[in-house]
């Protein structure tokens, strides 16, 4: 049996980056996801797998960092949390145009501004649309535990590789502080030189005679360049939506009323559909898993068999625009939210519920 | 005593010629822009060198954006500012590669002015080219951190005053006081045997960045005549007059001299 060890979801991504074969790190203090760099000094990486692991000067300087660590094809990560990631997002928009794969992991606080240190999913907007300029997404996957944060890295630079595109993992501060049990899965090594002209054969490795020179850039002055690179990429979300949705569901087989509802959240309303069910409400839970893309059809096919729907998330309502937008009017769409790094007990969102449907 | 064409032509006699890691494409700079000069010694010295496979260069945002269209090796292209962030991942990724960024004044003095002094307070062992010609020239000729006083420009067209806008920076006696550079020097490339020398220093700071004892750069106080709106010659005239005084040229610092 795989070990299973009892650990931060911060701490989870710091042991699933060095397990999994990172080629590095680089990052900047914040609340509350400074234990992922803490983790990774503390267990001195470059001595065992060689992973680099560089304290930057700034949130700018790590993304740019990654921009030029993933540019050589290496598989290069940073963590943040929202003030943190907003600084990121000129240079995850430079990612997201010079078509290079790097995974960021962003640990939601409240905000807006310096906002507070306590949890929040108020950075759905920010990162599901972008954050940064120009026509482009990330890929965003949600965790959802501190074994969501351990699979994710590998997972993320999966998709990263993939679709050459940047990968957010956008979790919360209840997910980075919370303890729990970790399975360990085995050791993945760093890939070679020759592994890493093979899975990245456009990367900048040092020009050879035999080959004309790689270029990483995201930069053409030529408005027809620009658009057919602007369809291109169209092409290739189009091939996310189409292949990457994941999702999971609660109770919903029978269910005639839908929470939808990510990460930390979609752990409180398990306990929300469960009190209700015991109440003899069939009530249901769809998790998005990946936030981009978009589990639009699976929710467009429970809003035929539901009475209503309601999102429930961390912040003023930003999800249940998209679950607005899947559901197409077949149903009515609600919203429950707590703001500021407040978090809602099932008992409230039990009473909110009620309210939207007229059960009270 | 006279000598065959035939004679001149063999290669033992060729004392000049276009360097091979130049390409083909036709350079966008200005008639009397130092960047075409710059390009071409640090072309010549990646292929004295045979360094061609092992080189990355990191080009910036400003004139020099497209270096990679010029020299014919691997680059990545950077965010304004952003390139010795890019070269010090690239270089401890890849520690067996030459990693060398080539920045403007606006790109390195400017709005890059956290990542150089980090880099060189790291002590990164890479190469930082710096073209200083006391403008934003892509841009059209706007006022940079190093622009004189007194300088016009098109956002100081009165003149750069002090109280107004601030003293130039000058970058290269800054980072000499920091530990982790290795080597900083000033140069120019405004007559031939200026570009020599300059060649030289381009070639030491590559040799000294694969000795791992930290940072090497080498600013060349460049001309930007459209900037100026100067001709080439007035340009190079004027930049010996003026420049020269706040940026002399010379080596500041070398640890292992």
């Amino acid at each position: 049996m795989a070990e299973k060890i009892l650990m931060k979801g911060n701490e989870a991504i710091a042991i699933s980056a060095i397990r999994n074969g990172v080629d590095g790190y680089f990052g900047y203090p914040i609340t509350p996801q400074s234990e992922v760099m803490e983790t990774l000094m503390k267990e001195k990486p470059w001595e065992t797998t060689g992973m680099v692991v560089l304290q930057a000067e700034s949130e700018t300087s790590s993304i740019n960092m990654l921009y030029g660590g993933a540019s050589c094809g290496k598989k290069v990560m940073t963590s943040s949390s929202s003030p943190g990631v907003s600084l990121m997002c000129e240079g995850i928009s430079y990612i997201a145009g010079a078509e290079l794969p790097c995974v960021v992991v962003d640990v939601m606080r409240g905000g807006p501004g310096l906002g507070t240190i306590q949890p929040s999913q108020s950075d759905y907007n920010q990162i599901v649309k972008g954050g940064g300029h120009g026509d482009y997404h990330n890929i965003v996957i949600a965790p959802a535990s501190a074994q969501d944060m351990y699979d994710f890295v590998d997972w993320g630079f999966e998709l990263a590789f993939k679709y050459r595109n940047p990968v957010v993992v956008l979790a919360d501060g209840i997910i980075g502080q919370m303890m729990e049990k970790v399975e360990m899965h085995p050791m993945k090594p760093r890939r070679t030189a020759e592994e890493i002209l093979r899975d990245a054969p456009w990367a900048v490795t040092g020009k050879p005679a035999s080959r004309e020179r790689h270029i990483i850039t995201s930069l053409s002055l030529d408005a027809d360049i620009q658009e057919q690179f602007n369809i291109k990429l169209k092409e290739k979300y189009a091939m996310i939506e189409a292949n990457e949705v994941r999702f999971s569901e609660y109770m919903t087989g029978d269910a005639e009323y839908i929470f939808v509802a990510f990460g930390c959240s979609s752990r409180i309303c398990e306990a929300v559909v469960d009190e209700l069910r015991a109440e003899g409400i069939k009530a249901g839970l769809l998790r998005p898993i990946t936030l981009y893309p978009f589990p639009s059809g699976e929710i467009a096919r429970l809003a035929a068999q539901a009475k209503s729907m309601m999102s429930i998330e961390l912040n003023l309502g930003q999800m249940v625009h998209d679950v607005r937008l899947a559901v197409n009017g077949a149903c009515p769409v609600g919203f429950y939210g707590r703001q500021g790094g407040n978090i809602y007990t099932p008992e409230e969102i039990v009473a909110e519920f009620k309210k939207f449907n007229g059960l009270a | 005593m006279s000598i065959s064409i035939e004679e001149i032509k063999k290669p033992e006699n060729i004392v000049y010629r276009r360097p091979a890691l130049l390409t083909d494409n036709v350079m966008h700079y200005c008639p009397g822009c130092s960047h075409g000069t710059v390009h071409k010694l640090v072309a010549e010295v990646i292929e004295e060198m045979g360094i061609q496979d092992r080189t990355i260069g990191i080009s910036p945002v400003g004139c020099s954006v497209f270096a990679y269209n010029y020299i014919d090796i691997d680059w990545e292209e950077a965010a304004h500012g952003r390139a010795p962030a890019l070269a010090t991942a690239t270089k401890r990724l890849c520690p067996d590669k030459y990693v060398f960024t080539y920045q403007g004044d606006g790109d390195l003095a400017s709005i890059g002015t956290a990542e150089i002094i980090h880099a060189c307070s790291r002590g990164e062992n890479i190469v930082v080219i710096f073209i200083n010609n006391g403008i934003y020239g892509m841009t059209g000729g706007q006022m940079a951190p190093t622009t004189l006083i007194g300088m016009k420009t098109s956002t100081t067209p009165y003149g750069r005053d002090p109280k107004l806008n601030g003293f130039p920076l000058v970058i290269a006696d800054m980072i000499s006081h920091l530990d982790g550079t290795a080597y900083i020097t000033r140069q120019s490339v405004h007559t031939a045997v200026a570009a020599r020398k300059a060649k030289s220093a381009i070639r030491k700071a590559f040799e000294y960045s694969a000795k791992g004892i930290g940072l090497s750069f080498v600013e060349i106080v460049s001309t930007c005549n459209s900037g100026w709106k100067m001709t080439p010659v007035e340009a190079n005239k004027w930049m010996v007059e003026n420049m020269f005084a706040k940026y002399p040229i010379g080596d500041i610092k070398d640890v292992l001299k």
